[in-house]
């Protein structure tokens, strides 16, 4: 089995992209944080199987939460948009897209904030109400951790430490705000559609 | 100002020993400052592998004075040296603290201190996030023990079941200490698995392929991966548990639409992944330790890899082995008593391998060995009493009884414990440069093996008999009088073993004989280092050609062979190199980190947190956010030292 790599010619050197250790490490904190939503989406099922009809006491409603929503997965398309722009030199594009993806992203922390308000019922009140807040509650604290990323990656970026050869922490940032945007998605999915599928209940 | 040569560059190859000029400049690139700065600053892995080692072994002694004081208490029956009471905190703290934080960490410990030294590397993929996993790890131990300055310690048994653990059956603070402290551990042990995985995937020497890594690689990154998936369930568990405790949610409270086994589920979720988290590290010990004592190659290196990998894989399906009791529709306790069968076939692959390893080789009868062939027969045995578990029927008879017990303790102590013994006596020269006395050692096997069968095989019989588990004491004429005093007097015999070894360790790490490099002649890449390894572990980074780069001119596999003397310098501050994760072809030269107070002050900021949470001190857990936003970002700033940074902005 013996056969001997050759030896390379010039190497990339540092944190280049997809060649960073921290790429890599961050998809390994996507693979846990999708687990422990998983977890979290399974104790909702769990609880709702379990509980023999009369699960949902409010049925959820979408005059927030859809466009909501939507304004959630765009931030990822105008993060996405600003990320190729560093990668071609444009360090304008890159302040702007971030700036706008915080924008989006603070206003989508608001506009939940106002749902809660919303809600007839709070997280003590029964089961579901529990899970409800919880499950939001955890991404909620995801979305603030991503805001926090982006503001980062703003200061970082205005101080010019980003440009075309070298902006990994821009690609890494950026990895994660998608993960929180997509599973977004399965939460909404969960809490917010499922209940209809169940239409006897309603 | 950066160039484009910065950003690019040929590696340079040169031929360099341990005692060149060359060494001596990355030893100055690569040290630690001395002195208390340098101490709490260090991000070496070999320091941090060894912290972990004897961090892990200090809380092994206090779960194991736990247990000692239990086996007085039962030595006897009517015996009334411990309340009943005590005797629930006492089985509570030595199962958290022999399953959380001896367990795991202790093999973190070997895997921290021998990955780069086996992958031909300079340091972990993350050596920031090495230093703060230890230092989140011992400050979760010590949170969870300081529950004993509160009223009341965690005292519903290590897997903590619900109603018993709410606040209305269990008030005071000891089961908030639990709840807040396992997340916490949780954030630690997920940090050490990204650590690995990523280190696997990346940085592994030129031609180390992934068919050609040692087995204790495979078992590090199976129960990393398996940690990924499995700890978010435990941890969130444990929050969910601490929300209905302060906050009045009802996710365990029936009387509100929650459910009670909603907590068993997501804890054995997490929990039988975890017991082979626990083991499969530590199998990969003798997988690569038996081989020496053998000398010979493991027999089917391939076999024994994938069996790592299917066992984890299967044992994310049998978690409700643990649960047979609790009424589940009979469909379910089918499927999972059958996957929990289907498990010893991986289980037995890897056991045939090591009797086959053994049967066909020339073993050298060093304390190692001892301990590795000991460790096969206890692990058959713990195999089977599992396998008996894993029927219906006969866990209906036996759950909860101290069959349990014995099953439990043959599997964790004789998987984890005696290859951790047997690890150490082997890699003692290359953590110190010492070996430790082979005449004590032998003693201490001795000792040891028969202290743990008298210990722990009657208990078999005690369940058999009917003694449930976790009663603090029991009537005489119930038949198991004798077997309970050989159990007591069995846990005194295995105590002496270890303290046997402590007093090994202590004499060799002053009078023990100087080791050199190699002295058992092993195979693997450590070897080839100095006792112990220099800062920066390899002058010049090794290609590699085989499974055995130090066997090679016996075993004749091939053309071609590795290059260890000769290869990269990359001494351009602290470099290694990346390579990509399947075959090994370099790709990028990375810049490694220096020493860093950050990781301890992430932790002081992470753990105030905490305490803030348990106290309900919100401001504490405010201000401590904002402190570990502001720490992060020191942390992770962008540096042209770091690669990170490079372009026109820096003209």
């Amino acid at each position: 089995m013996a056969e001997v790599v050759g030896m390379p010619a010039a190497l990339p050197v540092g944190s280049v992209r997809h060649k960073a250790s921290g790429w890599w490490g961050m998809w390994t904190v996507i693979a846990t944080e999708a687990s422990l939503f998983a977890y979290l989406l399974f104790s909702y099922a769990y609880l709702a199987v379990q509980s023999h009809g009369g699960w949902v006491t409010e049925m959820p409603k979408f005059r927030i939460a859809a466009p909501n929503t939507v304004l959630l997965i765009a931030s990822s398309l105008v993060l996405y948009w600003a990320e190729t722009g560093i990668r071609n030199g444009r360090r304008g594009r890159l302040l702007f897209g971030l700036a706008l993806t915080f924008a989006m992203g603070a206003m989508f922390a608001g506009l939940q904030g106002l749902e809660w308000h919303n809600k007839k019922f709070g997280p003590s009140d029964d089961a579901y109400a529990s899970t409800y807040f919880i499950t939001t509650g955890f991404h909620m604290a995801h979305v603030v951790g991503g805001l926090v990323v982006i503001a980062a990656l703003f200061l970082w970026g205005a101080l010019g430490k980003f440009s075309a050869q070298r902006h990994s922490a821009v690609t890494i940032g950026a990895l994660y705000w998608h993960f929180v945007d997509v599973v977004w998605l399965a939460v909404f999915v969960t809490f917010y559609i499922t209940p209809y599928l169940q239409a006897h209940h309603g | 100002m950066l160039t484009t040569t910065d950003l690019k560059r040929t590696p340079q190859i040169i031929e360099a020993t341990y005692e060149s000029p060359t060494a001596e400049r990355l030893e100055k690139i690569w040290k630690s400052e001395p002195g208390l700065r340098g101490w709490l600053s260090t991000v070496d892995h070999k320091a941090i592998g060894k912290r972990y080692l004897i961090t892990a072994f200090a809380f092994l002694v206090i779960g194991g004075l736990e247990a000692l004081i239990m086996r007085l208490q039962l030595a006897r029956p009517e015996q009334h040296l411990l309340t009943p009471d005590q005797y629930n905190h006492l089985f509570t703290m030595h199962g958290l603290t022999m399953i959380f934080l001896y367990a795991l960490p202790i093999l973190s410990g070997f895997s921290n201190f021998l990955w780069p030294l086996l992958l031909g590397s300079r340091d972990m993929a993350f050596p920031r996030l090495n230093a703060f996993s230890y230092w989140v790890y011992l400050f979760s131990g010590i949170f969870l023990y300081l529950a004993l300055l509160h009223d009341r310690t965690p005292d519903a048994g290590w897997f903590n079941y619900v109603p018993y653990t709410l606040r209305s059956y269990d008030p005071g603070q000891g089961m908030d200490i639990y709840a807040l402290g396992m997340v916490l551990l949780g954030i630690s042990t997920t940090v050490g698995s990204s650590n690995f995985v990523v280190k696997l995937l990346r940085m592994k020497a030129p031609g180390l392929s992934i068919n050609r890594v040692p087995i204790i690689i495979w078992g590090t990154l199976t129960a990393s991966v398996g940690n990924l998936f499995a700890v978010p369930a435990v941890s969130l568990a444990f929050f969910l548990l601490w929300t209905d405790r302060n906050f009045q949610t009802h996710f365990f409270d029936p009387a509100h639409g929650g459910h009670p086994l909603l907590w068993q589920h997501l804890f054995w979720m997490f929990g039988h992944p975890w017991v082979y988290a626990i083991v499969l590290p530590a199998m990969g010990i003798v997988s690569d330790g038996l081989p020496i004592f053998c000398r010979r190659p493991l027999v089917g290196y391939t076999m024994v890899a994938l069996s790592t990998v299917l066992t984890m894989f299967i044992g994310f399906g049998v978690w409700v082995h643990h649960m047979f009791a609790t009424g589940l529709p009979p469909q379910s306790l089918s499927f999972f008593s059958a996957a929990s069968m289907v498990i010893v076939l991986p289980s037995a692959v890897a056991v045939f391998a090591w009797i086959a390893t053994i049967f066909t080789g020339r073993p050298v009868y060093k304390t190692p060995f001892y301990f590795f062939a000991g460790f096969v027969f206890l692990f058959t045995l713990g195999g089977v009493s599992g396998f008996m578990t894993a029927a219906v029927p006969v866990d209906w008879q036996l759950t909860d009884t101290y069959f349990v017990v014995a099953h439990l303790h043959y599997v964790l102590l004789g998987i984890n414990f005696f290859p951790v013994i047997a690890g150490i006596y082997m890699w003692f020269p290359k953590f110190t440069g010492r070996m430790m006395s082979e005449r004590l050692g032998k003693w201490n096997f001795w000792t040891m093996f028969i202290g743990f069968n008298l210990a722990f095989f009657p208990m078999h019989w005690l369940g058999l008999a009917g003694m449930p588990r976790r009663i603090y004491t029991y009537p005489p004429g119930m038949g198991w009088d004798w077997s309970n005093m050989a159990a007591s007097i069995g846990s005194f015999l295995f105590a002496f073993g270890i303290l046997l070894f402590l007093i090994n360790v202590a004499l060799s790490l002053r009078r023990g004989e100087i080791a050199g490099p190699n002295p058992w002649d092993g195979s693997s890449l450590e070897w080839s280092t100095p006792s112990p390894p220099p800062s920066f572990n390899f002058v010049v980074i090794p290609t590699i050609a085989t499974r055995h780069p130090l066997w090679e001119d016996r075993l004749q596999e091939g053309e071609g062979g590795s290059r260890l003397g000769q290869g990269m310098l990359l001494d351009n501050g602290r470099e290694t190199i990346s390579t990509n994760a399947l075959n090994g072809e370099p790709e990028a030269i990375l810049k490694m980190p220096g020493d860093s107070i950050t990781p301890l002050l992430a932790t002081v900021t992470l753990t105030a947190m905490f305490v803030g949470m348990l106290y309900h001190w919100w401001w504490l857990v405010l201000a401590s956010v904002l402190a570990s936003v502001a720490v992060c970002v020191a942390w992770l700033w962008p540096t042209a030292a770091l690669g990170q940074t490079a372009g026109e902005h820096h003209g």
